[in-house]
């Protein structure tokens, strides 16, 4: 059977699956669209919360960024899961005692504002655009690279699947969907990586593979990689570019962003209980963590494979006969260019230029000993999509990655939807501009609004091919999240004195610094040389959250302390099961229990 | 849930905040510590074929994540039971 065989059988049968869910649960109350009737298992809303966590860029690009990072790709592995921590014991079990639907809702009670409220629907929109594109972009890649579909179209058809099981089963079908999807991907994630560390080194747990000998030698596979990277003129694999400040700010900013990230957040309003919101963190970071410690592993292999079968290997043009040009020059004991590299090459993502004529391919770092100059230039991302052929794996397992890396990403891209769709239609309409809205033209209102978002995150990705890779442009979501709600909804529970006109210059100078940064020196023409403290613009979002948290509580002392009954509310959710009744700040909570 | 225990809000709260410190404390010294700022002087030492620094960094702080949040869930059940509050 052949590759394409398997993809579309994947592809099609794992569609099928999701549609089916989604028809079977449909949502008939805002209670079922906003938050699944707030009655899932806490394991199953850990499944659906990793597989809505696990995006695009952990699936795809993570892998190939730790390859080419070694240990500077660590500041995504500790940021995306040591979030959790946070999340767990700071913010989820409050959350869920406070009993709202979305963030904009928490924070516009808590706060007792609707300026509050719409600030953070504008934190809350910008970081799911700024999100979605990426997923978009994963979906698009994934299609046109393996299905022989444009990628435009290719986005056209994953937004569809998205729009049919979000629009009618809102948060409710969401979740089943994502179950399914969490299943999907990490057994599409695992399986090879399972093959590849038998082939490397021997041992089918890769994250003992990581660890070990290189298969048949003495050698460590790190030690071996350290060397082979060195060398090509590459940093050791174990060493970073990056400044410890920055290592420590990106890795920071990612948690504390993972911690505030509205998609994330709602999902433990899906649970019953504060109690089963804290063993669904704990569940979440379970199903994540297996995903999470074997992509160091695939990423190291990755790097070794790739070195092996394409460095100093001969170029075969596109007008020869690949197989008998690659015989020929296997007689006379030279390795011909791999078959994967040539079916990769037409989709743009590796590039190969002779630059000394000799018709082999020069893989060199920035300060090679031979002082060759680098002919190749292989895009990150393909890292994990192409890893199945280099490593010469049967051809279902290639069906299966495309399936994973699509169920990656349509299922953070719900997640991601249900955030736009309910800022707007409960936090916008319904709680602010429309109150008098019947629970009817509330769902349509949420219908459409997720709808709209389909569509124009759809055209966000198609149009948005230019940004840079799928894990980076993620990475700024991170930091809107970390430095302008994060402070707020910690604030909100931990000190009961933190008042509106807090809130609203913590949320304001978070959002506008942070953002400025990125703009300018992302795609403003800044240079590292004007880095401020040489902290990147991934990592920045922390750095300002140090300055719009004090900004928050200093404003906050200034101006009079909120109405008693917040604090007494605030009193009320740090302990479970006693939430009264508190006046105007009750209207849209779940019951009480 | 029935319970035996006294009704002690002031407790729980005293108790879920120690509790937190702590556990944030260790997520720092795991993440933060082992896996930057103190990578250097552990990566003298290694575990399996890798620098124990570089392995915190890369998968060792990930398992301790998981451990804090298990600490965390079952500790607090046990104070929702010691201090009488309905979990």
């Amino acid at each position: 059977m052949s590759e394409a065989f398997w993809t579309y059988l994947f592809v099609i049968g794992s569609f099928s699956l999701y549609i089916l869910i989604a028809i079977r649960s449909r949502a008939g109350t805002t209670n079922d669209f906003y938050v699944a009737g707030h009655d899932i298992h806490p394991a199953l809303n850990g499944m659906a919360t990793a597989a809505d966590w696990m995006s695009a860029a952990s699936f795809l690009s993570m892998a190939g960024l730790i390859a080419f990072l070694g240990y500077g790709g660590s500041v995504y592995l500790m940021g995306w899961t040591g979030g959790y921590v946070l999340l767990a014991l700071l913010l989820a079990p409050y959350l869920r005692e406070f009993g709202k639907f979305t963030v904009p809702d928490f924070v516009g009670d808590r706060y007792y504002s609707k300026t509050a409220r719409v600030i953070a629907v504008i934190c809350a929109l910008f970081v799911s655009f700024t999100y979605i594109a990426g997923q978009m972009k994963g979906v698009g890649v994934a299609f046109s690279s393996f299905l022989g579909v444009p990628y435009t179209a290719g986005i056209f058809i994953g937004s569809a699947i998205v729009f049919v099981y979000a629009v009618l089963g809102g948060m409710k079908g969401i979740t089943y969907t994502q179950v399914a999807q969490y299943c999907v991907l990490i057994f599409a994630y695992t399986v090879p990586a399972i093959f590849i560390s038998l082939t490397i080194t021997g041992n089918p747990i890769p994250q003992l593979g990581f660890i070990g000998n290189v298969n048949g030698t003495s050698v460590s596979l790190l030690d071996k990689l350290n060397t082979v990277v060195t060398d090509l003129g590459f940093t050791e694999y174990t060493a970073t570019s990056k400044s410890m400040i920055d290592m420590f700010c990106i890795t920071a900013a990612l948690m504390f962003g993972t911690a505030g990230l509205p998609h994330v957040i709602i999902r433990f309003f899906t649970v019953s209980s504060a109690q089963t919101a804290r063993k669904s963190a704990g569940y979440a970071l379970m199903f994540i963590a297996i995903l999470y410690t074997v992509a160091p592993a695939v990423g190291a292999f990755a790097r070794l494979n790739f070195i092996d079968t394409v460095n100093e290997a001969t170029y075969i043009q596109d007008d020869e006969n690949y197989e008998e040009r690659a015989a020929s020059i296997r007689a006379e004991g030279e390795k011909p260019v791999p078959e994967w590299y040539k079916t990769w090459e037409k989709t743009g993502y590796i590039q190969y230029e002779d630059l000394n004529g000799d018709g082999k391919i020069q893989y060199r770092g920035p300060s090679a000993p031979d002082g060759l100059a680098n002919e190749v230039v292989p895009n990150r991302d393909i890292f994990v999509l192409a890893n199945p052929q280099i490593a010469e794996l049967p051809s279902w397992v290639v069906g299966l990655i495309v399936a994973g890396g699509l169920a990656a990403a349509l299922s953070t891209a719900a997640g991601l939807l249900m955030v736009i769709s309910s800022a707007i239609s409960h936090d916008l309409l319904k709680r602010t501009f429309a109150p008098n809205m019947s629970e009817k033209q509330e769902m349509l209102a949420a219908r459409l609004a997720a709808s709209a978002a389909v569509i124009s995150s759809a055209l966000l990705g198609a149009y948005a091919s230019a940004l840079p890779f799928v894990a980076q442009v993620v990475a700024f979501a991170f930091g809107l999240a970390a430095a302008s709600l994060f402070p707020i909804i910690f604030l909100g529970i931990f000190w009961k004195r933190m008042n509106k006109e807090g809130a609203i210059a913590s949320m304001l100078v978070g959002l506008i610094s942070t953002f400025s940064y990125i703009v300018y020196f992302k795609f403003m023409g800044g240079t590292p040389d004007g880095w401020w403290f040489g902290i990147s613009p991934e990592g920045i979002g922390f750095a300002f959250m140090l300055v719009s948290t004090p900004v928050g509580i200093l404003v906050s002392l200034m101006t009079k302390a909120p109405p008693m009954e917040i604090q007494e509310l605030v009193q009320d959710i740090r302990i479970p099961g006693t939430r009264h009744s508190h006046g105007m700040a009750e209207g849209g909570m779940a019951p009480i229990k | 849930m029935t319970t035996t225990n006294a009704h002690d809000p002031e407790g729980y709260w005293r108790a879920t905040k120690r509790l937190t410190i702590s556990l944030l404390t260790v997520w720092f010294l795991a993440g933060f510590g082992a896996g930057i700022l103190f990578r250097d002087a552990l990566d003298s030492f290694k575990i399996g074929g890798a620098p124990l620094g570089f392995w915190f960094a890369q998968n060792g702080s990930i398992y301790i994540f998981l451990i804090l949040i298990v600490i965390y869930c079952i500790k607090m059940t046990g104070y929702e039971k010691k201090y009488g509050i309905k979990g």
